[in-house]
């Protein structure tokens, strides 16, 4: 049972020591990764997919319940504590949602296999405006279907109490409600983003610089109410769109239609 | 010198995660030959020497590459000695895959990819089941599900393997696989070593270069197809 992890600081691309030198982790928290190209976010999140001991680039040391991994578990269950979503997967086997999700079941010993795959299905379905079915083709779902069914899948059937996503684009797919899925399954949650909106979802945002954790932030009163306009904001353009996918024209009256959330004081 | 054997299917990334791989284990001062056995053509040297390693390329031609490879291990090992190489990787290009490269007592690797299908564990063959490390690529753009069920696959087959899923894009994972070959056992030579598998013996007129179709050109072991009624369901 993971009750924290925590990340120990290591060392920059310059050599020194990086600003922070604990970062702490709770099961059910969603943690932000934030910062430019190159500035040491993917090792971060390799660093925890490692189990890092002080042995990889960045030298930092993962710890999980105050242990060192090594202590926690074999590197075989280790392994298998952690799963990972990102925008470039595909499902790439040619089956059925329903075999797929039996198979996948089968594979982790689970009894119940197939209410446990409904409820996959069910829950995707909440993630997604496109429903999937259970007889529908898994290379054959869109994009959004896809992401929706693997968030789904890590949260019910995966069942690894760390979930890395790297970036989900919001296609098909409500991504706040994706995040607050896993980490309402009691998951660590780490989101590598730029995303305003998700960044503000987080609990915790680490600010990546130069291959170091530079800053900690937690997102301030202002900030949290900022994100309640942010989401108003994608809803606006998530119904264009929608009209621009069903063929529709994005004439001015169309536009008018649209509630824009207190216009004023977003551009101010 | 520590002999370590790469193999696998074609494009599975064999050579990006070794490349990834010796990065590591360069950064520890130790010296690495690599020796690359190819069929007709390669370029792989040129990638390997962009670690300014030596590298040495054996090109199979009309002999089936782990037969030749085989009959030359010998040679190999003693270019890789003249280098005062403390490791030595000989990545093979196995075709067929009904002959596995392992050496007993060496370490033995093989690299698959997850987009290759969740049947080919079962299909790979002895190349898969006599390795001691099972190297998965291509991670990164399946989902987390597939690569589960890929994995579990896998330990069906060779429960006894160390199974390592590396980035051949980022590399992420080939710290792991640095470690499994640190800790493997340095050897004086491979005379008398046994393979872990036997090659079998498929020498027909085609192996030797006949191109004409039909039973009258087909000399040596020939095996003949015995059909089996493939029903529907």
């Amino acid at each position: 049972m993971i009750r924290k992890i925590a990340v120990l600081g290591g060392i920059t691309k310059s050599g020194v020591r990086e600003t922070l030198r604990m970062v702490e982790i709770y099961p059910g928290e969603i943690v932000a990764v934030v910062g430019p190209t190159g500035s040491g976010k993917s090792q971060l999140i390799s660093d925890i997919e490692y189990w890092a001991d002080g042995d990889t680039p960045s030298r930092r040391q993962i710890q999980i319940n105050d242990q060192v991994p090594a202590e926690f578990a074999v590197e075989t269950s280790l392994r298998r504590l952690v799963a990972e979503i990102s925008q470039n997967m595909n499902f790439v086997i040619d089956m059925s949602v329903r075999d797929f999700l039996l198979l996948h079941a089968e594979s982790r010993h689970i009894e119940n296999a197939l209410e446990v795959a409904k409820a996959v299905v069910d829950c995707a379905n909440q993630l997604t405006g496109e429903p999937l079915m259970m007889d529908d083709s898994l290379t054959a779902l869109s994009g959004g279907q896809s992401r929706a069914l693997m968030v789904a899948d890590v949260a019910l059937l995966s069942n690894a109490p760390i979930v890395l996503v790297d970036e989900i684009e919001n296609a098909g797919i409500n991504r706040l409600s994706a995040l607050r899925l896993l980490a309402g399954r009691g998951k660590v949650v780490l989101v590598v983003t730029h995303d305003p909106l998700l960044a503000l979802l987080a609990d915790k945002r680490i600010v990546m610089q130069n291959g170091g954790m530079a800053k900690l932030l937690t997102a301030s009163p202002s900030e949290k109410a900022l994100a309640g306009r942010l989401q108003k904001i994608d809803a606006v353009l998530c119904e264009l769109r929608e009209r621009i996918r069903l063929g529709g024209e994005l004439t001015p009256e169309a536009i008018k239609e649209v509630t824009w959330p207190d216009a004023q004081r977003v551009s101010a | 010198m520590r002999l370590v054997i790469v193999a696998g299917p074609p494009a599975t990334g064999k050579t990006s995660v070794m490349l990834h791989t010796l990065r590591h284990i360069l950064t520890d001062k130790i010296r690495v030959a690599v020796c690359k056995i190819d069929c007709l053509e390669t370029s792989d040297h040129s990638t390997y020497r962009r670690l300014s390693l030596p590298v040495m390329v054996g090109l199979s031609d009309y002999i089936c590459p782990d037969h030749f490879y085989v009959s030359n291990l010998e040679e190999i090992f003693a270019w890789g000695e003249k280098q005062q190489a403390e490791i030595l990787v000989v990545e093979t290009a196995g075709l067929c895959h009904r002959c596995a490269p392992g050496i007993k007592g060496c370490l033995s690797i093989c690299v698959v990819d997850n987009l290759s299908g969740i049947d080919t564990p079962k299909k790979v063959g002895p190349v898969l089941t006599t390795a001691d490390v099972v190297v998965v690529t291509k991670g990164d753009i399946v989902s987390q599900a597939e690569r589960e069920v890929f994995r579990r696959r896998i330990e069906m087959v060779n429960p006894a393997a160390h199974v390592l899923e590396i980035n051949g894009l980022t590399g992420q994972g080939a710290l792991r696989l640095k470690k499994v070959v640190l800790a493997s056992p340095s050897i004086e030579g491979v005379e008398g070593r046994e393979l872990r598998y036997p090659m079998p013996s498929a020498v027909c007129s085609y192996c030797n270069g006949e191109t004409v179709i039909g039973s009258r050109y087909q000399m040596g072991n020939v095996k003949k197809i015995v059909y089996r009624e493939v029903s529907n369901d």
